[in-house]
């Protein structure tokens, strides 16, 4: 038998924590190594708030609420989560693209666990889409948007939620997938709907019939009416802030969930 | 992975019921890049030393000592995509060594390899079995390759047809093969049988046989055919004869299905 052996001051296993810190830490270094993502972080922002809003403000000027508030005002938290949803989803085509390069067959050998591989994929691309949405608050003060050092921090705290929640989504889309084709498919079909249909585009109460059903099912649709209470509290709101936000915690914790399943399935083909 | 049948261990750890703790001990290398091209050399090791529970001062020595080993610590700085395939090659060795295994497995690690790298990588191969003496099991369907270790699985159809030393094996089909080249390989093949009650098989445009004291056999079958054979060979027999005589296998006219030899220092 071999003589070769592991120190004895080498660990048994290496936990979740380690491997969970390296695989974000990956993502990030990853991130700022390709300047065109770096970019896009920083001007698609501006860019979708600028072009969008004011094409939908000056159509759709009848629909406002009450007339008091301009759309680009009101459009401010809906290409704030869209900016997120971008960010979250397409951060997690790189779980796809390590699969192709052979890079997760490397980390699945080791002593990892599962939790560990989802934790630190999830969390890396949750950090890239909170701060993301972040330097895009930096344009808040520009529609009149003051945010108190409270109302500061529970921003913070729904961005991350909603970031951590679509990232999860995303992660538990892509893992199971083979190419990145099929990848735009599904957000295409599924999570561009996903967000036109969260008040981020129209309010709540300019829907009606199943159009406005299908609102109240949205988990996103919490996530966006949070950070528009949180953003104009004189503005009215369908839902109080807590509400929102618990349904939202609720949403994040059912993601994580997904994700953490469908990386544990077996799978006959490797 | 659940197994379709049987049972397997590794290092005396079930893979099963243990595979963490197995993970441990078996360092792999695969026949695709498994490497981060966007990561320096020393980043991915990096990162492969905490996945293994590795960190801090002891996990930098060991990075700059298997860097050293694969002679590349000048290049420790700069991302793997500026590397050559060879050079990328040794980083994926380094990276299955990281923790100590006891066990190294490859998966056709000389895939897309120029000669000299290719050499290189086996030299290496060759120190760790004899000086840091790691078990290294090799997949490979080159047989100059197969012909190195010290043992041998053959597998055919996810079948194990032959284990052994490369010597065992070899001296197992007993005298030599020869190979005649004929216009109408069937005919000669067929008089051949009848005439010197040996199995003679076709094989495209050649008739294969194996045979004791293959040298004085050669005399007779050009004299009782002549005219008849247009090239002929004799030679001692070699893995791949050893392949074709346990599998059966005709690769020149079945179309080519790899191999798999499957090696083990």
């Amino acid at each position: 038998m071999a003589t070769a052996s592991i120190p004895a001051t080498y660990p048994q296993s290496a936990g979740v924590m380690l491997p969970a810190f390296t695989l974000w830490w990956r993502e990030i270094v990853r991130f700022y190594r390709q300047r065109a993502r770096v970019a896009g972080v920083i001007l698609s922002p501006l860019l979708f708030w600028i072009v969008i809003g004011s094409g939908f403000g000056t159509s759709f000027r009848s629909g406002e609420a009450a007339g008091q508030q301009h759309y680009l005002d009101y459009f401010f938290p809906g290409a704030l989560v869209m900016i997120i949803l971008f960010t979250s989803i397409f951060t997690m085509m790189s779980v796809i693209e390590d699969r192709n390069e052979g890079f997760l067959l490397s980390v699945l050998v080791a002593p990892v666990p599962r939790s560990a591989i989802v934790l630190g994929k999830v969390l890396g691309g949750t950090t890239l889409a909170a701060l993301q949405g972040l330097i895009f608050l930096v344009f808040a003060p520009l529609v009149g948007i003051h945010l108190t050092f409270g109302s500061f921090g529970l921003v913070v705290l729904t961005v991350f939620l909603i970031s951590f929640a679509l990232t999860a989504l995303g992660f538990a889309i892509a893992w199971p997938m083979d190419s990145t084709q099929s990848f735009h498919a599904i957000i295409n079909l599924f999570l561009i709907p996903l967000w036109l249909l969260s008040g981020a585009l129209f309010p709540l109460s300019g829907a009606s019939g199943w159009m406005r059903a299908l609102m109240y099912i949205n988990p996103l649709t919490y996530g966006v009416e949070a950070l528009r209470t949180l953003m104009y509290p004189a503005a009215p709101s369908t839902f109080s802030l807590t509400a929102s936000i618990l349904t939202l915690l609720l949403f994040t914790l059912f993601m994580f969930g997904l994700a953490f399943v469908m990386a544990n399935r077996k799978k006959s083909s490797s | 992975m659940v197994p379709s049948a049987g049972a397997a261990q590794i290092a005396g750890l079930d893979v099963v019921r243990e595979p963490a703790a197995l993970r441990r001990h078996i360092g792999v290398v695969f026949q695709a890049q498994s490497v981060d091209p966007k990561l320096t050399a020393y980043e991915n090791l990096w990162h492969q030393g905490h996945l293994y529970g590795l960190r801090g001062p002891a996990l930098k020595q060991r990075i700059e000592e298997i860097l050293t080993r694969v002679g590349l610590l000048d290049r420790a700085r700069d991302r793997v995509e500026t590397f050559s395939g060879g050079m990328q090659r040794r980083i994926e060795l380094a990276k299955g060594l990281l923790h100590h295994p006891e066990v190294l497995l490859l998966d056709e690690p000389t895939t897309g390899l120029d000669p000299g790298a290719r050499r290189d990588l086996w030299q290496y191969l060759q120190i760790l079995r004899d000086q840091e003496h790691v078990s290294v099991i090799v997949t490979t369907h080159l047989m100059e390759e197969a012909e190195r270790c010290d043992r041998l699985a053959i597998l055919n159809e996810g079948k194990l047809v032959a284990l052994g030393t490369p010597t065992e094996l070899t001296r197992e089909i007993g005298g030599d093969v020869v190979l005649l080249e004929a216009r109408d390989p069937e005919k000669l093949a067929e008089r051949i049988r009848s005439l010197f009650h040996v199995d003679a098989t076709v094989m495209g445009a050649h008739v294969r046989l194996e045979i004791e004291n293959g040298h004085r056999f050669v005399p007779d079958v050009v004299e009782a055919f002549q005219g008849e054979i247009q090239a002929l060979s004799v030679s001692k027999p070699t893995l791949e004869d050893v392949f074709i005589h346990r599998t059966g296998h005709k690769f020149w006219n079945e179309g080519l299905v790899a191999p798999n030899g499957k090696k083990n220092h």
